[in-house]
């Protein structure tokens, strides 16, 4: 299931000039978005964006300032504040596990709080769905803390929850433990669950995540990742050639599709409007000129770069 | 969504496991009882005093066993709600759909429930050792007028402030121990009263007795309803107010 499909319904999350100051404080500010049902929605942003504030918001358990939006079909207020929670499940950055006792028992714990019918079905089921049905009757004091990521990754699919909001799911697990837990969101996401995933791993959101949008206070772009780098950046090539050209403007402008180049110090990049046309008619003027072409490819730019541009942009905004 | 025991029962239940795997609370339940029973009984058993010394050793004997619901649940619910947010265990708890009432009372029973076994227990272990070790005038005494109605009712009377005095400063604190600190100091009021009265500093009567249950019960069941106003979801999470 897709954004897509979810925008035919009513979307799991509305959240219309939402914002929350703590006293002078601003911790996010007239932040709009929708989240599709069955979307992997990627919340970007630097240390103290806002991000944790935002989901701790959604979740009921702060009140927003000023705005309004609605979780789970729900409208956020403080009376729907159970309401909301159970129909939602937050895994916090720390698993916030009950150390001394088993997982079985921290997921009982939990059952009882979502008071659940068939608890045992319940927690076989968010069990299985982690891969840690073996472990039920461990201490989670005994366990590693990926395997304690995974069990508040299981606490949190109890509920069966219509949105589940993932606080930097793989913050401080190694490389192993980091891609146990996104096989898992992969996971989920076939299955259709809704997933509001916050983190500020770009290669994580631009993996598992639909859209993305990215916070820094107030929300600086919203998007698919590829959309988000049309957004940004300009269409071009990378040529890397065995030697630098003797008159580089020469070969480049007589290329109609060229608007413009740079020397890097792999080579050439060139600003183009439609790489497809550019590429063969570029490749013809370098073989004209007698240029020992290594490669020449489209410029790839990833969500990092996107990330980095914006951060640096409001860096600089600050600095004036 | 209304007020639901099936999630009270969930948090009681987990705190009772994690008490049973929780070196520092089984030494509190148990060096506490063991301290307050201790002396009371070697200073029955040594004693073969007559007339009004009986009743004043009596009477102070019998105040020890009143320290035990006052201490023992004021170290354990200090520790209730700082000591979750401390573990990082208290943010998924919130998390979920329970309601501020329906933790604070689960937590509330979690710290009387045993308090409440275990001082009875210890007055009970208390009253077979005099029974078989102690001067028959002392033991006559101890059955005499209603020391053994007062520290029945009394015993849950002050786990109940102690446990709503600790559960209050839990939910204000940043720091465990300093909690801990201020709730024991906070439960001590009620504990000063009962040993003017068996100092004989304040004329003991039926009266006053009756009178000290009252206000007691009335705080131990008006009280939940001030804690839970104090009892801040935004701030236990972020540490701020909004």
């Amino acid at each position: 299931m897709s954004a897509l499909d979810g925008s035919k319904r009513e979307p799991a999350v509305v959240v219309e000039h939402l914002s929350k100051h703590f006293a002078k404080r601003v911790a996010f500010d007239d932040v709009t978005f929708e989240v599709g049902v069955g979307e992997v929605f990627g919340f970007l942003g630097p240390n103290g964006a806002g991000k944790t504030t935002t989901v701790r918001t959604l979740g009921t358990l702060i009140a927003p300032s000023s705005g309004s939006a609605t979780v789970a079909g729900v409208p956020l207020s403080p009376r729907n504040g159970p309401a909301i929670r159970s129909r939602i499940s937050i895994m916090p950055e720390s698993p916030g596990l009950y150390l001394r006792l088993s997982v079985l028992e921290n997921l009982e714990c939990f059952a009882g709080l979502y008071e659940l019918d068939d608890v045992r079905g319940h927690i076989d089921r968010a069990l299985g769905a982690v891969n840690l049905a073996e472990r039920a009757r461990d201490l989670c004091g005994s366990l590693s803390k990926g395997l304690r990521q995974r069990v508040a990754l299981a606490r949190a699919l109890l509920n069966d929850p219509a949105v589940l909001f993932l606080d930097e799911p793989t913050s401080g697990l190694d490389p192993v433990a980091t891609r146990e837990v996104h096989e898992l969101i992969a996971s989920l996401r076939e299955r259709g669950v809704t997933i509001f995933l916050t983190t500020h791993r770009l290669e994580e959101a631009e993996r598992l995540c639909d859209r993305v949008a990215i916070l820094n206070t107030t929300l600086r772009l919203i998007g698919r990742p590829d959309e988000l780098r049309q957004q940004l950046f300009r269409r071009s090539l990378d040529v890397r050639l065995r030697a630098p050209l003797a008159d580089p403007e020469a070969v480049f402008g007589a290329v109609g599709e060229v608007q413009g180049w740079e020397q890097t110090p792999s080579g050439y990049t060139l600003a183009v409007s439609d790489p497809d046309l550019a590429t063969p008619a570029l490749a013809r003027a370098l073989v004209a000129a007698e240029a020992d072409i290594l490669s020449l490819a489209e410029s790839r730019h990833s969500l990092e770069d996107v990330y980095l541009e914006l951060v640096n942009e409001d860096v600089e905004a600050k600095s004036r | 969504m209304s007020f639901s025991w099936t999630r009270v029962g969930a948090i009681l239940h987990k705190e009772l496991r994690d008490y049973r795997r929780n070196r520092f609370v089984i030494a509190t339940m148990a060096a506490t009882p063991a301290l307050f029973i201790a002396l009371p009984t070697i200073q029955l058993i040594a004693a073969n005093a007559t007339g009004k010394a009986v009743t004043l050793r009596v009477g102070l004997s019998l105040l020890y066993m009143l320290v035990v619901p006052v201490i023992m649940p004021s170290v354990i619910s200090a520790y209730s709600v700082v000591g979750e947010r401390d573990q990082g265990t208290l943010e998924p708890v919130l998390s979920t759909p329970i309601r501020r009432e329906e933790l604070l009372i689960a937590k509330a029973l979690a710290a009387f429930v045993p308090t409440l076994v275990v001082a009875y227990a210890v007055f009970g272990i208390f009253l077979a050792i005099a029974a078989l070790f102690a001067h028959p005038a002392i033991v006559s005494a101890i059955y005499a007028g209603t020391h053994v109605l007062v520290q029945l009712l009394f015993t849950p009377l002050l786990a109940g402030w102690a446990v709503w005095i600790g559960i209050a400063v839990s939910t204000r604190s940043t720091d465990v121990r300093a909690a801990q600190q201020l709730s024991v100091l906070g439960s001590a009021p009620p504990l000063a009263i009962l040993v003017l009265m068996s100092l004989n500093v304040i004329t003991v009567s039926t009266a006053l007795a009756i009178a000290l249950a009252a206000a007691l019960l009335a705080f131990d069941l008006l009280a939940w309803r001030v804690v839970a106003a104090m009892f801040d979801r935004e701030r236990l999470v972020t540490g701020s107010r909004g």
